[in-house]
């Protein structure tokens, strides 16, 4: 279409209106999956495979670990490129909060709004994370510490054990048709199930 | 230069991550009661997407962009390892609400707390190398 060169300007600033507001926006279930496929194909191409718990082993390794353990006697440059985009995400993540978002709070249903307000989380709905939790008030609160602390435990002895998290098996392994993950991903969500059902009520 | 593209790959993932909230606390906890179908749909459809691909690159054995074959380590066979480290795993991502990939975004993002889980997952991380032989595999 070609456009009287006064009109140019408005049509532009038409687009980019749109387009911030869309980018702006918490993208759908359909803008996120298909992404996360090409951060995987971009990984396959680049002869690497997509998994980010194995850089936990990687700075196990870094920090000495490997002097008295042998399971993190490797060489830990070999697994540089993966804690590069490890740095990435980090950057990433302080874009998406600093420029790239309006208001962040997540939409939540409505019946999980309701079940976390009875079980004490003021700001769900209202926030990105439970303020109970990442807010800077939780590091002096114990309870809160001792929840991120022991989340973290399992998460890093769980993804090791199991040789992968959500990115290696329930991904990449998944995309593969590889048994071993498909059990992986059954044992997630029987963690997952248990947790927020069996013992968030005697948590919270 | 090398290191760069993968600085790339992290940044996009970082922003896939927050923006899609799937480094939410919230979404996590909202999967896990069946109450949303936006946790599913971003795995289903990466999953979709990365079942049609991957199958593309073996039947045509596609090359890397520097010309080698592509390769997929196929996981050891086992029953146990997989299962109870994944329940252990799942326990984990329900209550810090966040997996590997997320707990960087959500440095970067800014909640600090989520440190606090890094340092956990380091511990967890070091404690299965040091029980690594005593465990069913």
């Amino acid at each position: 279409m070609i456009l009287p060169p006064d009109q140019k300007p408005a049509y532009f600033a038409a687009f980019k209106m749109i387009v911030m507001d869309w980018i702006l926006e918490p993208w759908p279930w359909y803008v996120g999956g298909p992404l996360i496929a090409g951060i995987l194909f971009l990984l396959l191409f680049g002869g690497k495979t997509f998994g980010m718990s194995s850089n936990l082993e990687t700075m196990c390794a870094m920090g000495g670990a490997g002097k008295r353990i042998d399971y993190f006697a490797f060489d830990w440059r070999t697994k540089r490129w993966n804690l590069i985009v490890v740095a990435g995400a980090v950057i990433g993540g302080f874009l998406a909060a600093n420029f790239l978002s309006g208001d962040t709070s997540v939409d939540i249903a409505p019946e999980t709004v309701d079940t976390l307000r009875t079980l004490g989380f003021e700001s769900a709905g209202e926030a990105y994370l439970p303020d109970e939790l990442f807010a800077n008030g939780a590091f002096t609160d114990p309870k809160s510490l001792a929840i991120l602390l022991v989340g973290g435990i399992l998460i890093g002895f769980g993804a090791r054990y199991a040789g992968g998290c959500t990115s290696g098996h329930a991904i990449t392994g998944l995309s593969n048709l590889q048994l071993p993950s498909l059990i992986a991903v059954v044992g997630f969500f029987l963690g997952g199930l248990i947790m927020v059902h069996l013992m968030f009520p005697l948590i919270f | 230069m090398k290191y760069l593209n993968f600085l790339i790959i992290g940044v996009i993932f970082g922003i896939v991550m927050f923006k899609s909230e799937a480094a939410s606390w919230f979404r996590i906890y909202e999967m896990f009661q069946f109450q949303s179908f936006h946790m599913y749909g971003i795995m289903g459809s990466a999953l979709s997407l990365g079942i049609v691909g991957t199958w593309l690159i073996k039947k045509y054995k596609l090359k890397s962009f520097d010309g080698e074959p592509i390769k997929f380590n196929p996981k050891t066979k086992s029953f146990s390892r997989y299962m109870y480290g994944g329940i252990l795993f799942g326990l984990g991502w329900a209550l810090a609400g966040s997996c590997p990939g997320p707990i960087y975004t959500l440095i970067g993002a800014g909640y600090l707390p989520i440190l606090v889980t890094l340092l956990g997952a380091l511990i967890g991380t070091y404690i299965y190398g040091l029980l690594r032989h005593k465990l069913p595999h």
